[in-house]
């Protein structure tokens, strides 16, 4: 005998059940992971660690953590161990506002570090804001964060792609030639990428003989390379990032371009370089830091740290990015005595990063006006294999400080609106 | 009992347990905005059922619709008017429509065929999305926007800074749209819909005209989902890509699946189990995709009826 | 601007070629066993990693191999456990079992290798150009093409001539009256699954040599693959192959033209394809209602 369909009648039982159950999944969780000191700081990192940011994500942790472990051996914060809550964004930033609610309505985190993913970090950065939390971007690029979308109660770590764009711009310039081409990827930050190169290539005189946009997650690149290569230009910029920069490199090696025209582009990351064969290793290129800085105090220690934290490999960019983080946190929070999100934010302008910690010879500060860290660009060359070490894979012509890259605060559209 | 109040106090417990959710959550590790999460996409998951469990037939790119609903809401939002009910309205008109316009030519097709072009329709409004960013802000998102105080003539309710507030916004939206699909599934309508459910053919040996019936089970799904979708830009003060994308679409299905797919309420438990399994299994290893994928592969093979459906079973032996 | 695009055409067929492979081997599983397998790019991401783990003991030509023989052997146990009990059962089902499973080869690849990019090397003679002019044909991608044309040569030789590839034609027609005229219905599925399943293995060596290894690659080569089956017609190889090549070209042709809809002309060509014709290229009518 069929059963009517519309409504479903369900037992009592039924329900009773299926509450108990939900129920049981949730009220297990806090005790599984409250192994907690009831008096810890509590801090949340927030970063995709599936997808196709999860390796640049892991090195990121691997910074934080580090920066927890020695955070806590030096006395902590306020006297108070650290203690880190890591949630995965996945990627999908429905999954990442989620995250930031569950950290700070429920746990109650005093500082959020995250995302890695430009979109995701935007909008996290309104739920910290909403709640007046502390909030370090450790790894997303957008311009917006520190320009149109800033916060008062955000600041970021990496660079801008204004920055990276100025930081490379006029060597290439003078030693390459005027007449550039473009791969860029076909998304927003790519965008603001090219946009900002290009603006450097017309104050200087020069010409774009075309600008290739590529989608996301492309593969093939060899339709945009061909016609490239028939407008022959001095200069090749290749700005996709990830898995599409290596094939980009890839397929250039391949097609021999890079004997023809001069290969560059703005950002590079080592975690990119390891995952190409070592003939598409070519062309200039900026790090955002780099491990390898002979005679500048600190980062050979730190290098080693990492390494035995690591299985052995170096900190790439991003390790940089998570320690300075929660460094910079623990430093202001110390110095001020307090856990108020206002207060730090304040203090935290033109606050400036000791030597073992901002592991680089230039001046190293957050600027007050946009909340964007003045760090420096590496500049140099990729390398086919590493000389000394199989991981050196980058060689450093110079070492750019960040407020000669960046543009006045006045320029980047950032309005902070400070609580009343 | 008799069935009649069996049914109604079954109603009574759900509502109850859902009205009473921002007291008992945080009891139990929850909070309040992972309760509106589950609440929007549990209705996404009723929207799919609506169509898959009670007329038969298999969509998997219905994230579009859900998509659409939340840029449509978004951009109303933050180009048009600051109004939370017109952006509501914007939303699910924008999902609505074109997924009527849409289902029309795809309507001759079933099965495999069906599911492959709902996940390319799916997929092309993924790369308008993506790729029109001027509009919708490409991969960084469509922001801002903001939900707007609401304005009910004795009272200003501000369901932006309230998580409470907009949680109860939610359920109310979540009662009306429920209530309404739960009336046409028990008109003669939906009666029609669950005779093509059962045996097409014989449906339309009766005179029934299958395709338009089944044209009119999708476009009223798409208009379901659309508005949850513009709940969802609600939530998040968000829109991007990923919504539209189609395993997001595969979330939805999974939970209707297991919840039980030929029952009203089983999506909605479905997706009380998938986010908070989804919540907490991400918390504790970074690793949970595995268990995830784990866990669909194990409910097909061991749950195929879902929750809701092994004990309604039981109950009934 | 002709040369352009008699380039981009040729380079189109490339591609197309390759997107082909793996179209072939998920349109004989859909063929056969009405299962949209979901979890075939991730057996392709399985191809890849074992062929780079393998290739320090075989080198390059031992991987290529070995590889899709124990990627083959892996899907067939795959089929054998789980896909097996979702025959008969709502094509829904099938669906939902390989998304999960593409779930679980994603992770675990991520567990297994890491979640950095791999390189994968291919031995140097084949990594040079053809010439200055046709730069963009390299040895590599030649020898990829014609990988495949070997592949769907023998493919077609296993169809036509052999009494398994006959009764994987028939079945694929009516696998119940198969049945009843004595043949191992059980059997024949998992043979041809395991024989998608190689082409993927392949696919995934191919793609690991050309664009290098990553846990999340399957998803990407996964979506022209069913483009291709649905604008060839479902049930036909033929329609595949000629799927496969047409995408390639057409998102090719759209990159010369209109550069950020070339990934998109794929998803439009398939709308445009089931409007005016549904059955594909070469399908035939009712194959899959």
């Amino acid at each position: 005998m069929k059963r009517p369909y519309h409504a479903a009648p369900l037992s009592r039982r039924t329900i009773l059940k299926a509450a108990a159950a939900a129920g049981v999944a949730q009220f297990a969780a806090p005790f599984v992971i409250t192994a907690r000191a009831a008096d810890a700081v509590k801090v949340g990192m927030i970063d995709p660690f599936t997808g196709v940011y999860a390796a640049v994500a892991q090195n990121e942790l691997i910074g934080v953590k580090f920066a927890a472990e020695q955070i806590n051996a030096q006395g902590g914060v306020l006297g108070r161990q650290i203690e880190l809550l890591v949630e995965d964004s996945a990627n999908d930033v429905g999954t990442g506002v989620e995250k930031a609610r569950k950290l700070i309505e429920r746990d109650g985190i005093q500082f959020l570090i995250g995302d890695v993913n430009s979109a995701i970090a935007l909008a996290i950065a309104q739920v910290s804001n909403e709640k007046k939390v502390l909030h370090i971007v450790s790894g997303g690029h957008t311009d917006g964060i520190t320009g149109k979308d800033c916060h008062w109660n955000v600041y970021r770590v990496c660079n801008t792609t204004k920055m990276e764009a100025n930081s490379v711009a006029e060597l290439l310039f003078n030693k390459y030639g005027k007449k550039w081409h473009f791969i860029t990827p076909d998304y927003a930050f790519g965008h603001t990428l090219q946009e900002a190169a290009l603006a450097d290539l017309k104050k200087f005189g020069g010409t774009m003989t075309g600008n290739e946009l590529t989608p996301l997650g492309t593969s093939d690149f060899s339709a945009y390379l061909i016609k490239a290569r028939a407008a022959n230009p001095d200069v090749l910029l290749v700005l996709p990032q990830g898995s599409d920069m290596v094939n980009c490199l890839k397929q250039i090696a391949q097609f021999g371009i890079e004997k023809q025209i001069h290969v560059a582009g703005l950002q590079q990351e080592l975690e990119s370089l390891k995952a190409m064969p070592p003939e598409a290793r070519v062309g200039i290129w900026m790090f955002e830091w780099y491990w390898k800085q002979p005679g500048v105090p600190g980062v050979d220690k730190f290098v080693a740290d990492i390494r035995t934290r690591s299985a052995g490999k170096v900190p790439t960019a991003r390790t940089w990015f998570g320690y300075t983080s929660l460094m910079s946190f623990a430093l202001v929070a110390n110095r001020e005595k307090t856990l108020d999100g206002v207060k730090l934010a304040k203090a935290l302008g033109d606050f400036e990063l000791p030597a073992d910690v901002k592991l680089q010879p230039n001046k190293c500060y957050y600027r007050k006006g946009d909340h964007q860290l003045m760090t420096s660009a590496f500049v140099g060359q990729a390398l086919k294999e590493g000389k000394s070490d199989p991981e050196d894979l980058f060689q450093v012509d110079s070492i750019v400080a960040g407020d000669k890259t960046s543009p006045p605060e006045s320029e980047t559209g950032c309005t902070l609106q400070w609580p009343a | 009992m008799s069935e009649v109040n069996r049914r109604l106090a079954m109603l009574a417990a759900i509502w109850a347990v859902l009205i009473l959710a921002p007291l008992w959550m945080p009891l139990v590790g929850g909070y309040t905005a992972l309760g509106t999460r589950v609440l929007v996409l549990g209705l996404g998951a009723m929207s799919v059922n609506f169509l898959l469990g009670f007329t038969g037939v298999l969509s998997f790119g219905h994230a579009a619709w859900f998509g659409l609903g939340a840029y449509g809401c978004g951009l109303l939002l933050k180009f048009v008017a600051l109004s939370t009910p017109l952006g509501l309205l914007a939303g699910t008109l924008l999902g609505g429509i074109l997924g009527g316009l849409l289902g029309a030519l795809i309507v001759r097709r079933r099965g495999v065929y069906f599911a492959m072009v709902t996940i390319a329709f799916g997929q092309v409004f993924y790369y308008i999305a993506f790729q029109w960013s001027s509009l919708t802000g490409g991969d960084d998102g469509l922001r801002p926007f903001y939900r707007q105080p609401l304005h009910l003539g004795v009272a200003t309710v501000d369901i932006l800074h309230g998580s409470t507030a907009f949680y109860y916004f939610v359920l109310v939206s979540f009662a009306l749209a429920t209530a309404l699909m739960g009336f046409i599934l028990r008109s003669p309508f939906g009666r029609t819909m669950l005779a093509i459910r059962e045996n097409e053919r014989r449906a339309r040996f009766l005179g029934i005209p299958v395709e338009m019936h089944i044209w009119i089970a999708f476009t009223l799904s798409c208009f379901f989902m659309a508005f949850a979708g513009s709940l969802y830009a609600l939530l998040n003060n968000f829109a991007d890509p990923r919504g539209l994308h189609y395993s997001q679409s595969g979330d939805f299905v999974m939970m209707a699946v297991l919840g039980g797919m030929r029952t009203f309420w089983g999506p909605l438990l479905g997706a009380v189990v998938f986010v908070m399994l989804q919540d907490y299994i991400s918390s504790i290893t970074i690793n949970w995709q595995i268990f995830i994928g784990l866990f669909y592969v194990a409910c097909v093979l061991f749950f195929p009826r879902g929750v809701l459906g092994i004990l309604r079973r039981k109950a009934t032996t | 601007m002709t040369q352009l695009i008699l380039f981009n055409v040729t380079n189109g067929l490339i591609v197309g070629a390759f997107y082909v492979l793996m179209a072939i081997g998920l349109s004989l599983i859909l063929n056969l066993s009405n299962v949209i397998n979901f979890a075939h790019g991730g057996f392709l991401v399985i191809g890849g990693y074992v062929a780079y783990t393998l290739e320090p003991y075989l080198g390059f030509w031992g991987a290529l191999i070995a590889s899709p023989f124990l990627t083959a052997i892996i899907g067939f146990a795959v089929e054998r456990l789980l896909i097996s009990r979702v025959y008969g059962r709502d094509p829904l089902y099938g669906l939902l079992l390989t998304f999960g499973l593409a779930f679980v080869f994603e992770d675990g690849t991520r567990i297994i290798w890491g979640a950095q990019g791999k390189p994968f090397t291919i031995p140097a003679f084949l990594s040079q150009s053809l010439s200055d002019k046709f730069f963009f044909i390299t040895g590599y991608r030649l020898f990829m093409v014609a990988m495949v044309a070997v592949m769907i040569a023998l493919l077609f030789l296993l169809l036509r001539f052999t009494r398994a590839g006959m009764r994987i034609r028939a079945g694929t027609l009516d696998l119940e009256t198969v049945a009843v005229l004595g043949v191992n219905a059980r059997a024949l599925r998992s043979l041809n699954f395991a024989v998608g399943i190689f082409l993927a293995g392949l696919s995934g060596v191919l793609a690991g040599g050309q664009l290098g290894l990553e846990p999340t690659m399957g998803a990407g080569l996964l979506m022209p693959s069913f483009i291709a089956i649905i604008v060839g017609g479902v049930g036909s190889l033929v329609g595949t192959l000629v799927g496969g090549l047409l995408i390639g070209v057409a998102s090719g042709l759209t990159a010369v033209m209109l550069p950020p809809a070339s990934e998109a002309i794929m998803y439009v060509l398939m709308a445009v394809v089931l409007l005016v014709r549904p059955r594909g290229l070469f399908g035939e009518e009712g194959m899959l209602t």
